[in-house]
């Protein structure tokens, strides 16, 4: 039975988060970041490190096997709520190398397994994971359905693709298919580790909570977007002039709102224009502020914005020192309606933050971790002949497996489907 | 009125090996045939085993089944098919004489105990009340036993198509079971139509072999049962031609004429065993397709050309064949033709192969969408042990996806029905790496010998083989060497500083067996086979260990066994879209249920919560 882990409180934000343990190795693995472990049942405040890192001071609780809410050893860490503390403790777990992510509902599971939990509390919990999963769902639609899904339909087609040659190979040996398929799969397998290692720094979580989310500021040229920047930064990070469209780059300002990491980008002012260098500033600016999480629109009375703005973006009055009727004015001279509009983003975004879920991020570049490792095994073994094909193919399979919370389900059929229609198969 | 325990309804090769298992339990078993002489007739290629196949075999050997024993005693040219690639994908096969074939299987029933052939046409089965209490035949006598295996093959509605020519028919030359038909129509709730196909059979005397390529048994033979050590009759060899443009001008011309592409037919063909028709349509770029010749006897001139399926007319088939070099003169003894025949949609089965809305009655073969004899043979072994269970009051044996190929295909045809005739693939395994061909005695073996289904010859055989077994990997085990020592000696190996027993140093691609026993003198004790099985398991052991958690995960999972009346609409917290998708595939297990598209892990969750309720309430 494997050791398993996962963070049994609500994403984002929170006073406190708790990460729980359940499985034979589960006390080892707190004992490796806590060193010396509390007596069952008993809670104790220790530090957690890794490699000599101090991750949080945690409070530590451990029970024993037959007396846990799974009914295995199992343990819970309560950490300090930051979203950064939380996804630098379960990378920490998932370095230990020998626990793993639970699937959602698997300590349910394992508590009703050994009989731990009665219907009307497992209905409870049901809610609880049917919610999560919803999440997780949501969350590999908004990643399947943009550019990183189209690489993975990619992906799926030649992952497919390579087993079904090497499977044609071993299934058809007698049959009229083509003899050496090794320089094709080969191609592929090498294409897509290439492929996963590259995309794998790209969504790797931890450098989303590093860098946390993108806040464009978006308006017309001189509507006061740099003034504002540099009012929320609190320095004179762009360039601010009464001449309009100083701003010909994307500048971003790291800034951290209320515990959340933001980068606010302050972008070309939005207008049409003759001027081809700024037209490819206001190109720019439109392309960045549409994959920014988040739009704020300074806008002056009248204007129409060149950009639609989308769901939660919010919309503001600028100049405010220049007096003016309207809901939500700031001024980045006087400072005025400053606080509120800080107020307005962080509550957008800690609102992401929760839906979004760290965990649905780390899970998937686990899965993209465990794909790339089988498919460099799948290389090796190729790399040995006919004679560990169906080794390799093995390891295609454990590939394909691995991206399949990502992909959907590839079954034995798709596969046969996809070596029905290039061979033909049958003497 | 004669009284047996089991009576299984056709002799063909699920039938055959349903009575011999069920009369191995125990029971008293009739075996109901319309010819006594068609007990074991190859209707179609003359072949048993192959990848996938071989596999089968095996595992239905390895429950001292009759397929392996017979086929090596009519093989006549063995090849172990994907010699070159690792030893988990190959597979044993074997083209057997027709008639050696036929005796073999009938004198193997004949010395079976308590089986008894009777000849005669079912007609109907009797029911007691709900339950089925024997079969009638059609000269009205009637036979009375506590479960009934039905093995009628393509004998359900069975309809030939040579060319717009439509007759009734099991296989040419003999009548089909129509009354049968409608009674199982009652019965199952969901009938459709398959197709499969033949080629013309050649008369070997009029093939110019001389200008052919020759293709040869193997060297050393590999013998598809457990028990047989070499070939029991002459080797021969077959001949390979191939299709060319003109016999593809030939079919494109003449399509319209074809069974299949005229209309005729509604039955859907496998893909994997397509008529010529088909292949020179769905691969139009492709100019010529292989055929192999393969003789039917080694006192038979008949020759089966595989590869040129076909439903075209006579004169047509004719044509074509004749366009193709080496048959220039050939004479066609009895033309190719399409079969269609009724198959039972097998979600409507348990695992045992038992119909679930009929007790008693046991279904085995292509009247359940597979094509091949192998998959026939090793559904017959699984109706007939549980036939004999249920007639014994024994409890059930059913397989497992992570024991056996026959595990797999039992798991695939109850779970999830087939829309073309099913035929085994080694890529249908999750673990093929230890479902090998190699091991399907220890895999099985055991089990048979609790069971009581397995004879006193083999047990002995397997404890030999065991006991060896075990000695050889103790040997193997008591030498370590580190990554220096290795290299001292020869063996290529990285300098991981990982100490490695001989066992394991055997994974590496560069070591082998003789490399080692040249080193390490008590290895040149170890039998040539029992190296050869060992070097296999430690090939695979590092990759079959990994796969252990999804193993145990399975076998739990297939463990919960979901009743037929499980109620999904009382799971509140069940969304209705998900209760209707669980209703109507109706998941045998829990294994299955995380199969219907959709499932959750929190669906499953209550599924399982609400099994666990049931099983406690029933403890109580």
């Amino acid at each position: 039975m494997d050791t398993i882990y996962a963070q049994a409180s609500g994403r984002g934000k929170a006073g406190v988060a708790v990460i729980r343990l359940s499985g034979p190795r589960a006390w080892q693995a707190i004992a490796a970041l806590c060193g010396r472990l509390p007596a069952p049942r008993q809670a104790s405040v220790r530090l957690l490190k890794i490699e000599g890192e101090v991750l949080d001071e945690a409070l530590v609780l451990c029970f024993e096997a037959g007396r846990s809410f799974t009914g295995e050893e199992s343990g819970e860490l309560h950490l300090h709520g930051a979203v950064a503390t939380v996804a630098a403790v379960l990378k920490a777990l998932g370095s230990l190398g020998f626990l793993r992510l639970a699937e959602p509902g698997e300590f349910t599971r394992r508590a009703m397994e050994s009989g731990r939990l009665d219907l009307s509390q497992v209905e409870g919990l049901a809610d609880l994971i049917e919610a999560e999963t919803e999440a997780q769902r949501k969350q590999a639609l908004a990643v399947l359905s943009g550019s990183v899904g189209r690489m993975v339909e990619t992906w799926r087609s030649k992952l497919i693709r390579a087993a079904a040659l090497m499977e044609a190979c071993i299934d058809f040996a007698d049959e009229d298919v083509p003899e050496d398929v090794t320089p094709e799969v080969r191609g592929l397998l090498g294409d897509v580790s290439g492929q996963l290692a590259q995309e794998m720094a790209r969504i790797s979580v931890t450098e989303r909570i590093r860098e946390g989310f993108e806040v464009a500021i978006v308006g017309r040229p001189n509507a006061g977007k740099s003034t504002l920047l540099n009012a929320l930064a609190g320095r004179e990070a762009a360039i601010t002039s009464e001449v309009a469209g100083t701003t010909r780059d994307v500048i971003e300002v790291r800034m951290d709102l209320s515990g959340l990491a933001v980068t606010l980008l302050d972008t070309a002012g939005l207008r049409d224009t003759e001027d081809q260098i700024e037209a490819i500033g206001v190109a720019r600016a439109i392309a960045r502020a549409k994959q920014a999480d988040l739009r704020v629109f300074l806008l002056d009375d009248g204007d129409i914005p060149l950009l639609e703005p989308i769901a939660d973006d919010l919309i503001v009055r600028g100049k405010a020192d220049l007096g003016g009727p309207g809901d939500l004015r700031v001024s980045g001279k006087t400072g005025e309606g400053i606080d509120a509009l800080v107020s307005a983003i962080t509550t957008r975004l800690s609102e992401r933050a929760a839906g979004a879920g760290v965990m649905t991020r780390e899970r998937h570049r686990d899965c993209l971790i465990r794909a790339e490792a089988a498919l460099r095994a799948s290389s090796v073994e190729l790399a040995h002949g006919l004679e560990r094909l169906d080794l390799a193919a093995e390891q295609c399979r454990t590939a394909v497996r691995a991206l399949e919370s990502l992909l959907g389900r590839v079954d034995v059929e798709s596969l046969l489907d996809e070596i029905f229609s290039s061979f033909c198969i049958g003497k | 009125m004669k009284h047996f325990d089991v009576i299984v309804v056709g002799g063909g090769h699920a039938g055959t090996e349903a009575a011999h298992a069920a009369a191995r339990m125990g029971a008293n078993t009739a075996l109901v045939t319309m010819r006594r002489e068609a007990i074991g007739v190859m209707s179609c290629n003359p072949a048993i085993g192959g990848l996938g196949k071989g596999h089968l075999v095996r595992e239905v050997d390895a429950m001292d089944g009759v397929m392996g024993k017979a086929a090596d005693r009519a093989g006549i040219q063995f090849r172990l098919l994907n010699r070159r690639k690792g030893p988990a994908v190959q597979g044993p096969r074997t083209q057997a004489d027709r008639k050696l074939y036929r005796l073999a299987i009938a004198e193997l029933c004949a010395g079976q105990p308590r089986l008894e052939i009777v000849e005669g046409e079912v007609v109907d089965l009797l029911m007691d009340g709900v339950a089925i209490s024997g079969v009638r035949l059609q000269d009205g006598s009637e036979i009375s036993a506590a479960a009934v295996v039905m093995t009628t093959g393509t004998f359900l509605n069975g309809v030939i198509h040579i060319g717009d020519q439509r007759t009734a028919g099991g296989r040419v030359g003999d009548r089909p079971s129509v009354p049968l038909s409608h009674r199982l129509r009652e019965l199952a709730p969901n009938v459709g139509r398959l197709k499969t196909g033949t080629p013309p059979r050649l008369d070997g005397k009029t093939i110019n072999w001389d200008i052919l390529e020759a293709q040869p048994g193997d060297d050393d033979p590999v013998m598809l049962s457990f028990l047989s050590q070499k070939p029991f009759v002459r080797q021969i060899a077959c001949g390979i031609t191939h299709t060319n443009e003109s016999t593809h001008e030939v079919i494109r011309n003449n399509l319209q004429r074809s069974a299949m592409y005229g209309g005729h037919i509604e039955g859907v063909g496998p893909r994997y065993c397509p008529s010529i028709e088909d292949k020179v349509v769905r691969f139009a770029d492709k100019t010529s397709h292989q055929v192999f010749l393969e003789p039917e006897g080694l006192d038979d001139d008949t020759v089966y050309p595989n590869g040129i399926s076909t439903s075209l007319p006579s004169d047509v088939q004719e044509a074509y064949v004749r366009s193709i070099r080496g048959l220039e003169e050939v004479r066609i003894l009895q033309p190719g033709y399409a079969i269609e025949y009724d198959f039972v949609d097998p979600r409507a089965l348990t695992l045992t192969l038992e119909l679930r809305e009929q007790a008693g009655l046991f279904l085995a073969g292509q009247i359940n969408g597979t094509t091949g004899y192998e998959e026939a043979a090793a559904q017959g072994l699984v109706a007939g042990l549980n036939a004999a269970c249920k007639a014994l009051g024994r409890e059930p044996v059913t397989f497992s996806r992570t024991d056996s190929y026959i595990g797999v295909m039992i798991d695939d045809l109850v779970g999830r029905g087939v829309n073309e005739p099913y035929r085994m693939f080694t890529s249908r395994a999750e673990y093929r790496l230890f479902l090998r061909a190699d091991n399907a005695d220890q895999r099985l073996t055991p089990r048979g010998i609790e069971l009581g289904c397995v004879g006193e010859e083999r047990a002995r055989a397997f404890a030999c083989k065991s006991d060896a077994m075990d000695a050889g990997k103790a040997i193997l085990d008591s030498i370590v060497l580190t990554p220096k020592q290795a290299v001292s000696l020869g063996l290529e190996l990285n300098q991981d500083g990982v100490k490695r027993s001989a066992f394991q140093l055997l994974s590496f691609p560069q070591v082998t067996f003789g490399q080692l026993a040249g080193l390490f003198p008590e290895l040149a004790n170890i039998p040539a086979a029992t190296a050869e099985q060992l070097s296999n398991e430690a090939l695979y052991a590092n990759y079959i260990a990994r796969q252990q958690r999804d193993v145990e995960a399975m076998r739990r999972d297939e463990n919960w066994e979901i009743p037929i009346d499980f109620d999904y609409g009382v799971l509140s917290g069940l969304s209705n879209e998900l209760k209707l998708k669980f209703s109507a595939a109706a998941p045998r297990t829990l294994h299955q249920a995380g199969q219907v598209d959709g499932a959750t892990p929190a669906a499953l969750a209550l599924i399982l919560a609400r099994l666990r309720q049931n099983k406690r309430a029933a403890q109580k």
